[in-house]
């Protein structure tokens, strides 16, 4: 008899008849069926229990091994050198960290698990391999953390992507990884790159042409527009954003024909990535359209622009992308200026304003309240386009004073052009902001600096937290740019945070209390900076020497 | 002797939590900041004043030269234990970090540890004094008690026979209509009769016609095996001698490990905590490296309390350990220590599927009632088969299924994720009902991994 999952019973192999009898006997009863083997009457159950104690002993003291089953493929190695043992520990202390639960005040322990992003970014920088058994926490902790996913698969490997197509519950892992549902073919094999995209899964075509897209922009589009024209609208629409990667000019032509595409969705992002090349036919189109509404007034004092809105949005309009129908609550004809400002190329501006600069331009004033549509529309551009020297003039100083409050860029708006200039020049923008202006507006644009934040950056918001305890408010009310400070600021910065650890005493106007609770909130700051720099230290590539 | 290099790891640490919450809320304390004063001396003890919601500070000491693994006590009012500032302050001292450094203790930890070395000390004498057995003061009474009790079990275990035959008589179909409430009565009856032992198994009955097809074999099974047991209980004067105690030893009769004390390099090869409504079980499984002998240490803890005794897993200890009673009994209790628990590069020797299943057989004959045997195999493949997993000989055709428990625990993705599809070493329990895995190894480097 051999041993299989249901226990001690055989299925392979027939099972004795005196066995099946005597189970038999004993679910009917002895009343009712006699035992093999036993008289009929009193004695019958206890004639059972012994022969079917020895029975089962003899059954168990003889089981067999089971036949083996298809053992799994091994998986692929992982040439990445293993983390070094302290940072073995680490993780598992980071992934023992789960969210949830805890609640309540959070005193001056660290948040591990904010730490884990950082961690892993070091980690793959670094090119450690993790402890193969940490790989279900770490799988489990990128399925409940989508954010963290990138990261944790990157970091997870091969071995990671081997174990999750052995448990549905880390199906995510294999979608997540390029090629990880099915293996990609070799990428220089035409015939079965051709297979793959004529018979594959929707994910898998995508996957396939991302991978294509990173390597060989234009073989992509080639692929791509081989089958273009039978494909459906949704699938269209995902296979053109996947153009994004490696956009240029040799993209031109095929998305300008994309502009005709039956689908409203199609000929918008087409139109969208055509306008980001700036030399487009599009772009050219835009610039003309935009001029013809937007002029400088030399008749007044100063020269001033002058702003006249499209009277409709006809059919050339709309095929370049320009969406017809305003949103509710906004006018028809600014919600076309705006589109068609957005959409021109930001070069065409100063031939059209009297051969002045961004930052002249930005300037000038604006008639009729048509500034803050005319800028906006300009910040839009300036993302899309990527344009530094305009994003800088739209940003102005600063320490300007309509910089920190509702001015024409809105601070959503001044985040997403900081994204254009070099990390250097960001934060010091920030920080420039921050010593004029405090930390109440800051969070949304800290967001968008390079971490770990540059000195001149960081003090500024150690400088901005201290007055802020000094003006008697509670730490809580920054407890985001607290949050923030503790996973960005430079964790050298640490010493200089000795100073403000100790309770201070409180004053008159000060909130009853809120001295202990910044002390606290201080530190949290130093314990988790030292934390970081520990964990840093840790992931440090070992030593030539072998030390 | 905790010399500054062999600190143990978070992971050895964390295994010393009584639940999650505490695994997390030691963890958070594991980092310097709510932590003063902190340090430790090369005896083994650590201190250090924790901050909490309060304005005076806890006092946190711990003992980890203990023989009995490491001892606590905290300032704190939690009835968890160890503590979660007690886990914190060793996972700062694990960390490494020198914020544990070697300093002189303080009064207030240097008075506890006195005191504890002191009951120590006289704990020795006091055993030392009245010999290896434990017995009370009068042996005519204790012998007199005895009997009384082995009057109570005989009455019980007749019963239990009755009981049996009706019911084999109507059937165990008709078992599975009257339900659980027919064995609690039952095994209220057995507590009664003051065979714990017994109680235990009849409870076990009232679950198995709820726990799946196949369910009557495995009831006449157990059935089978209970009788058995009441039969060796009866008939215990005829006997071979080490029988006779496996029989006293399974209806839950005391006994006391007055085997011969064998000193050895114990390895930790697993712990793992089993809970009722009244009862914490934990189980600990030693292997000695000189001896090769396996040895399993029970702790309990009543209603929500952690056992006391903890050993991380991979580490090892030189000590004694004295067997209990009775034929094929791996139970043990753990004596005099002579050097605290350190990590130690030792594995278990492995065998194959074939030859751990065939141990089991053979312990058979020792104690018919085993469910499972301590094995490690080596170099063996965790497999896939259909919904369920097997551990696969890498060189040979066959294979041990696991548990159905063991298939529905993390450790399964642990052990699948540390093999990778290649062979590993792992121990655990090997029994009628298939394998359980409580601890791997890599081949090549690589330390214990817990599974359990």
């Amino acid at each position: 008899m051999s041993l299989m999952n249901s226990p001690s019973v055989s299925v392979d192999s027939p099972t004795p008849a005196a066995w099946e009898e005597l189970v038999t006997a004993a679910l009917l009863g002895t009343d009712r069926r006699t035992p093999p083997g036993c008289a009929p009457g009193r004695e019958a159950p206890a004639a059972l229990l012994d022969t079917a104690a020895v029975e089962t002993v003899r059954r168990r003291a003889g089981l067999q091994p089971a036949r083996a089953a298809r053992r799994p493929r091994p998986a692929p190695d992982d040439p990445r050198p293993a983390l070094p043992p302290a940072a073995a520990r680490r993780l598992a202390m980071l992934l023992a960290d789960r969210p949830g639960g805890g609640g309540g005040r959070r005193g001056t322990a660290p948040d591990l698990m904010e730490l884990l992003p950082q961690w892993l970014a070091t980690v793959n920088d670094r090119g450690f391999a993790p402890p193969p058994e940490t790989l279900p926490a770490l799988l489990d902790a990128a399925r409940g953390r989508t954010d963290l996913r990138p990261a944790a698969l990157a970091f997870a490997g091969p071995r990671a992507v081997w174990l999750a197509r052995l448990n549905p519950d880390w199906r995510f892992a294999l979608r997540a990884t390029p090629g990880g549902g099915a293996a990609l073919p070799q990428l220089d094999d035409p015939a079965e790159v051709q297979q793959l995209w004529q018979e594959g899964l929707f994910a898998e075509r995508v996957a396939l042409l991302s991978a294509i897209r990173a390597r060989e922009p234009a073989a992509a589009r080639d692929l791509l527009a081989t089958t273009w024209a039978t494909e459906r609208a949704e699938d269209r629409l995902m296979f053109l954003d996947s153009l994004r990667t490696g956009l240029g000019p040799p993209d031109e032509a095929f998305l300008e024909q994309a502009l005709a595409d039956r689908s409203r969705n199609v000929r918008a992002t087409a139109a969208e990535l055509l306008s980001a090349l700036p030399g487009s036919a599009l772009a050219a189109r835009m610039a003309v359209r935009a001029g013809a509404c937007v002029a400088l007034d030399h008749t007044r004092d100063t020269p001033t622009i002058i702003v006249e809105a499209p009277h409709e949005c006809d059919a050339g309009m709309e095929r370049d992308g320009v969406v017809a129908k305003a949103p509710a609550g906004r006018g028809e004809r600014s919600w076309w200026l705006g589109q068609l400002v957005e959409a021109a190329p930001l070069a065409a501006w100063p031939g059209r304003l009297g051969g002045r600069t961004p930052g002249e331009i930005v300037t000038l004033p604006v008639a009729d309240d048509w500034q803050g549509e005319l800028h906006a529309a300009w910040c839009r551009a300036a993302v899309r386009q990527r344009d530094g020297a305009w994003a800088r003039a739209l940003l102005g100083s600063p320490a300007a004073p309509e910089a920190g409050g509702p001015g024409a860029v809105s601070l959503a708006e001044r985040a997403k052009l900081l994204g254009t200039l070099g990390p250097a020049e960001r934060a010091e923008w920030v920080a420039g902001f921050i010593a004029t202006h405090g930390l109440s507006e800051a969070f949304q644009l800290l967001g968008v600096c390079a971490v770990p934040w540059s000195g001149p950056l960081g003090r500024a918001v150690v400088d901005a937290l201290n007055i802020a305890r000094d003006a008697g408010s509670y730490p809580w009310s920054f407890s985001g740019v607290m949050g923030l400070a503790e996973r960005c600021l430079d964790p050298a910065e640490a010493s200089r945070l000795d100073g403000l650890l100790a309770v201070p005493d409180e004053t008159e106007d000060a909130s009853p209390g809120a001295g202990g609770y910044w002390a606290e909130a201080f530190q949290r700051l130093v314990t988790t900076l030292r934390l970081r720099a520990a964990m840093l230290d840790e992931l440090k590539p070992p030593s030539p020497s072998g030390v | 002797m905790t010399q500054q290099g062999v600190r143990w790891t978070a992971d050895q640490v964390l295994a010393l939590a009584p639940d999650a919450a505490s695994r997390k809320a030691g963890s958070k304390l594991g980092a310097a900041g709510p932590w003063s004063e902190a340090g430790s001396t090369d005896e083994g003890t650590l201190w250090g004043l924790c901050k909490g919601s309060g304005s005076k500070p806890y006092q946190t000491v711990i003992d980890i030269a203990d023989a009995a693994g490491p001892a606590y006590k905290c300032s704190c009012p939690s009835r968890k234990f160890p503590c979660k500032h007690a886990l914190g302050l060793l996972l700062l001292w694990a960390d490494g970090g020198g914020a544990v450094p070697s300093a002189q203790p303080p009064d207030w930890a240097e008075q506890w540890i006195k005191g504890r070395r002191q009951r120590g000390e006289e704990d020795k004498r006091t055993a030392g004094a009245s010999g290896s057995s434990t017995a009370p003061g009068d042996p005519e009474a204790a012998r007199r008690r005895a009997e009384r009790r082995a009057v109570r079990v005989t009455a019980g275990a007749t019963e239990l026979e009755q009981r049996l035959a009706d019911l084999l008589r109507g059937g165990l179909a008709g078992a599975e209509q009257a339900g659980y409430g027919m064995w609690e009565e039952t095994a209220a009856r057995m507590v009664d009769a003051q065979a714990p032992g017994l109680a235990a198994r009849v409870r076990e009955l009232g679950a198995i016609p709820a726990s799946g097809p196949g369910w009557p074999v495995r009831l006449m099974e157990e059935c089978a095996l209970l009788h058995l047991l009441d039969q060796g209980w009866l008939r215990r004067e005829r006997l071979p001698d080490a029988l006779s105690e496996t029989v006293r030893s399974r209806i839950g009769l005391p006994a006391s490990a007055d085997g011969p004390p064998v000193r050895d390099r114990w390895l930790v090869l697993a712990q793992y905590d089993t809970a009722d409504v009244k009862l914490t079980t934990r189980r600990i499984w030693l292997y000695g490296a000189g001896s090769g002998r396996t040895a399993l240490l029970l702790s309990y803890g009543a209603a929500g309390r952690t056992p006391e005794l903890a050993l991380p897993v991979g580490l090892a200890l030189e000590a004694e350990v004295a067997a209990y009673p009775g034929a094929g009994q791996l139970r043990a209790a753990l004596g005099e220590q002579f050097a605290p628990p350190a990590p130690a590069a030792i594995e278990p020797p492995g065998v194959t599927t074939a030859e751990a299943i065939a141990r089991y057989g053979e312990a058979l004959r020792g104690d018919p009632w085993l469910d499972s045997v301590p094995v490690t195999l080596d170099r063996v493949v965790p497999t896939p088969d259909g919904d369920s997993w097997q551990l696969a000989d890498a060189d040979s055709d066959t294979a041990l299924p696991l548990t159905p428990a063991a298939r529905a625990r993390p450790g399964l993705w642990r052990m699948v994720a540390l093999s990778g599809g290649r062979p590993v070493k792992v121990f655990g329990e090997c029994g009628h009902r298939g394998f359980t895995p409580l601890t791997a190894w890599p081949q090549g480097k690589g330390g214990a991994v817990q599974l359990c």
